[in-house]
């Protein structure tokens, strides 16, 4: 009986347009409580046709689930809610509307559906918004979901819009809409340039859409725009594939180039070199949780004290490994094989006590999230921008250390000729200690790097260390130069084999290929030469 | 002298009579329970939570005062992710332990790996977790989800209206049995209703995926060719963190390109800022999110139990729920643990889930439930948005492969088989 009656308020809110009753509002309003989710896609866009300004919150709260309907009177709130506790805001008067803590009020679902035709209807709604920002996101949807009965809302925005590169982008929805409608070809066809010069893929697509019922002139500049945006799609394309390949290559640089040192320097088979990325991850989500619990405002620097932090303790963990059993076990590498084996599954299980099976949330600096666009062709995350140049300044810095420190020098000593150094007097146990902590530090420093794009679980490590022996074999042991070039050419290679053989695939042709090129190189890209090499 | 060596006789001979009466009592004082998960290596992270939740149930059950006048006591061995070791801590359980059920096994491999062993020895194993079917065994009551009960709801949800008419679909998985077998029953089940081969796009990859940005772009490009697009993942373990990470990254929005997965739950979610992703799917036979006063009883005790208020809990964990009480009832029903009587009274038995109805041990051995659709919310739960009218009948020999079209799995008396082909009439064999 009750919801009878909505219906019929509904059905005379939609008949008599007279948006400024306040009860027709009201209505259409508390109609998008109840229903299936049909029904209450209807109602969403009986309410966005009464153009009241007042449906863009409730239209927002239902998108972000922040509307509640009130079990006593079926009416509708938005609802704010703080520690459990929910303030009702009346959506037409904007005055509050008391306080719950559950029990007497419901939230009202969405689903995707509903999702969709509410950011069209948004759009629509604040096409003449005063926030340039908010009159951007709505072009931005209304291209998204071109409608042809938006025309006429769509001209008057453009005829209004001072900023040009909105009015481009309200230009570019116009130009889609058009396509949909039943305006003449001459009018199609200007839009087909619009959508042309615009060239990324969701134009293609709208562009493939036409040329497939299109005649005559019409069908003759689809065809034209449509090739010249996928020619540029495919250029973009590669470059795209470029790109990926050097993000893969910089994570795969990034962990393995502590093993270049570990290894690689020094010598070490050190399957507990995962575990050290591992470490480096949990000291991140750790440090996370300090700034969750005490300084939630400063979330996004956490990785900054992370990375010291991470740093600190794999290092320090990496020490301890180093006098504690590596040393006994020099010159001995089947052993040291098995001990670092061992304290590989000694250190999971001891996470896994500590923190538990599963994943730890480590959570995303927001100047780390989105995408930034370069053009319309090509989009790059910001994670992996901020992946690369962080694996770039590591690189360079630990080459400076190599080349231009104390420390550095007396490693390459040890490294090339033990009894020598020892005879000048550099004490060699400290440096071997110093130097398996400094590649330890670098896989930590790593772990907080990788605990952005990966799981942050105790089985973080396992899934690294292969590639990273990888890297370094390939790459030539002793050599961080060529670490460097194999991570790169690793992953580039494996990017573009993506693509054309498959993920399962192409990772087997990778192994492939690098048995095939150390059984010619067995040394790797860059070998080492000199006295070292004999030892 | 004479007073203490009587004494002392006394005592030897009442510690002869008290362990003549004692040790046969100690070994028919409990009744051994078997939990058969990985606590170390890869799937313990998902594993770990199921033993935990057989933990608690068992101590539940001697709360209330055992099973048939004894004690219940958990047997917990670690096969370790190791599929040849699952088989041999089986034999151990079942011929060293003597345990009357036991509860266990998350991956296909490691039943595939089991199998023959509770076969030979005649044991009870409860299975947990949604699997491809395409197998029947005496001694194996599967609890979860065979394909009809998640893949094919989840795929009709898709195309249905609410679901935004999907016509175009990627078939996303990780490089094993179950993504294999469960996709190829989705790409012929598509194609029965009119979805052409150049609008399926599959894709395996390796366990451990971690590098997903060439996929996730490829998905992009091939949901924009202007029909509405979805993925379905099969996607497993670890590897879906960076996946649902690089689709927030690359901006893939659940009104775009909706995403329904098989294998991520609320414990896979804990893991993952979910607020980019509200909107992708899930298929399930439970949420946590459910509203019935039996699954909020159960959460509070779980909460309890693990002394941790943030602790989710999942489909999984539900299906040994049912798997346990649905035991606990057979034995009653026998009078006896052994397994021939426990395995003949079990079919049949209709236990409470918790989703607010009743599921009960269909004569294949598998069980009937409702399926549920859940979007992801943005505090890592799901809201259900479907469910089917009714019960859904777990299907072992799925009706879109030829190979097994014709079979049926009946394992009462007299038919008493696995795999009995409706066609030829005979028991055991493939359809050709």
């Amino acid at each position: 009986m009750k919801r009878a009656a909505f219906l019929l308020l509904l059905a005379l809110a939609v008949l008599v347009p007279r948006p400024s009753f306040a009860q027709d509002i009201e209505a259409a309003i508390n109609a998008l409580g109840q229903g299936s989710f049909n029904e209450r896609t209807s109602a969403a866009n009986a309410l966005a046709q009464t153009g009241d300004q007042r449906a863009v919150p409730v239209l927002k709260a239902l998108g972000d689930r922040e509307l509640y309907l009130r079990k006593a009177d079926n009416k509708v709130f938005i609802g704010r809610t703080v520690s459990g506790t929910v303030t009702l805001i009346d959506p037409v008067t904007g005055k509050e509307a008391g306080v719950s803590t559950g029990g007497d009020i419901e939230g009202v679902k969405v689903n995707n559906a509903l999702r969709r035709t509410i950011e069209a209807l948004l759009g629509g709604l604040t096409l003449l918004s005063s926030d340039p920002a908010v009159r951007r996101d709505a072009a931005t949807a209304m291209f998204n979901q071109p409608d042809p009965e938006a025309l006429g809302t769509l001209d008057a925005a453009i005829a209004k819009e001072t900023d040009p590169a909105i009015k481009a982008k309200m230009d570019e929805a116009r130009a889609a809409a058009v396509l949909k409608s039943s305006r003449p070809d001459a009018e199609k066809i200007a839009a087909v340039k619009i959508l042309g010069a615009r060239g990324d893929q969701a134009s293609l697509s709208l562009l493939q859409n036409l040329e497939a019922s299109a005649q005559g002139d019409l069908k003759a500049a689809a065809a034209e725009a449509i090739e010249d945006v996928s020619g540029a799609l495919a250029l973009w394309n590669n470059v795209q594939n470029l790109w990926y390949g050097i993000s893969l290559g910089s994570v795969l640089l990034l962990a393995a180039i502590g093993l270049a040192i570990t290894f690689g320097v020094m010598g070490v088979i050190n399957m507990a070199h995962g575990e050290m990325v591992m470490i480096g991850a949990y000291t991140t989500f750790f440090v996370q949780e300090l700034f969750r619990a005490h300084a939630p405002e400063a979330f996004d620097y956490s990785l900054f004290v992370a990375l010291p932090a991470a740093f600190a303790v794999a290092g320090l963990v990496g020490i301890a490994m180093e006098r504690g059993i590596i040393r006994f076990l020099y010159g001995r590498p089947l052993e040291t094989l098995l001990a670092t084996w061992g304290i590989s599954l000694m250190l999971q299980q001891t996470v896994r006590s500590l923190f538990g099976p599963s994943n730890r949330e480590v959570g995303t600096p927001s100047w780390m999230s989105g995408t930034v666009e370069i053009t319309n062709g090509l989009t790059l995350t910001s994670n992996r921008i901020a992946i690369v140049v962080f694996t770039a300044i590591v690189f360079i810095a630990l080459m400076l250390v190599m080349r231009f420190t104390r420390f550095g020098l007396q490693m390459r000593a040890v490294t090339q000729n033990r009894p020598m150094a020892n005879s000048v007097g550099i004490r060699s146990g400290w440096v071997d200690a110093m130097t398996f902590g400094l590649g330890s530090a670098i896989a930590g420093v790593a772990g907080v790097a990788l605990s952005q794009i990966d799981n942050v679980s105790p089985n973080l490590g396992q899934s690294y260390i292969i590639d990273s022996f990888l890297v370094v074999v390939f790459g030539g042991v002793g050599n961080l130069w060529g670490t460097l070039v194999g991570a790169m050419s690793l992953g580039i290679l494996n990017k573009f084999l993506e693509p054309w053989a498959g993920a399962v695939l192409g990772k087997i042709l990778i192994l492939v290929m690098v048995i095939l090129f150390i059984q010619r190189r067995p040394r790797g890209l860059f070998a080492l030469k000199g006295r070292s090499v004999e030892a | 002298m004479l007073k203490s060596r009587h004494a002392l006789k006394t005592l030897a001979a009442s510690a002869i009579v008290a362990g003549m009466l004692s040790a046969p009592a100690a070994a028919q004082d409990t009744i051994k329970v078997g939990i058969l998960h990985s606590l170390s290596g890869t799937m313990a992270i998902s594993e770990t939570t199921l033993k935990d939740v057989m933990l608690m149930l068992i101590d539940e059950q001697n709360k209330k005062g055992g099973l048939l006048g004894k004690k219940l006591e958990a047997v917990v061995v670690d096969p370790a992710s190791n599929w040849p070791l699952f088989a041999e801590k089986a034999r151990q359980l079942i011929s060293q332990d003597k345990v009357a059920a036991t509860f266990g096994c998350w991956t296909s491999v490691s039943r595939k790996s089991v199998l023959p062993v509770f076969e030979e020895l005649n044991g009870i194993l409860f299975y947990p977790v949604q699997y491809e079917g395409e197998e029947s065994s005496r001694n194996v009551f599967y609890t979860g989800a065979a394909p009809n009960q998640q893949a094919i709801p989840a795929v009709d949800y898709l195309m249905s209206k609410d679901g935004g008419e999907v016509k175009r679909w990627v078939l996303a998985g990780t490089d094993y049995v179950y993504p294999r077998t469960t996709n190829k029953i989705l790409e012929t089940y598509l194609k029965s209703k009119g979805v052409a081969q150049e609008d399926i796009m599959i894709n395996y990859t390796p366990f451990g995926h971690s590098d997903w940005q060439s996929i996730v772009s490829e998905i992009k490009k091939f949901g924009s060719a202007g029909k509405k697009t979805a993925v379905v993942s099969t996607i497993n373990g670890d590897a879906n963190v960076p996946f649902y990470k690089e689709l927030g990254n690359q901006g893939v929005k659940a009104t775009d390109i909706p995403v329904v997965a098989f294998s991520v739950g609320e414990e896979e979610l804990a893991g993952v800022d979910t607020k980019p992703l509200v909107g992708h799917l899930a298929a399930w036979n439970y949420f946590m999110s459910g509203d019935t006063p039996d699954n909020k009883a159960f959460i509070e005790k779980w909460k309890a139990y693990t002394k941790n208020p943030k602790r989710v809990t999942n489909d999984p964990m539900e299906a040994h729920v049912i798997g346990f009480a649905m035991w606990v009832k057979a034995v009653e029903k026998a009078g006896t643990t052994a397994p021939d009587a426990v395995i003949d009274a079990l079919i049949g038995v209709s236990v409470p889930n918790l989703s607010g109805g009743y599921s009960a041990m269909m004569p294949n051995h598998h069980i009937t439930k409702p399926v549920l659709i859940g979007e992801i919310q943005a505090d890592g739960q799901f809201e259900t948005v479907w469910k089917t009218p009714g019960l859904v009948v777990g299907d072992e020999w799925s009706d879109f492969l030829p190979d097994s079209k014709d079979l049926i799995s009946d394992w009462r008396k007299p038919l008493s088989c696995g795999n009995f082909n409706v066609k030829t009439g005979k028991c055991g064999g493939k359809a050709s």
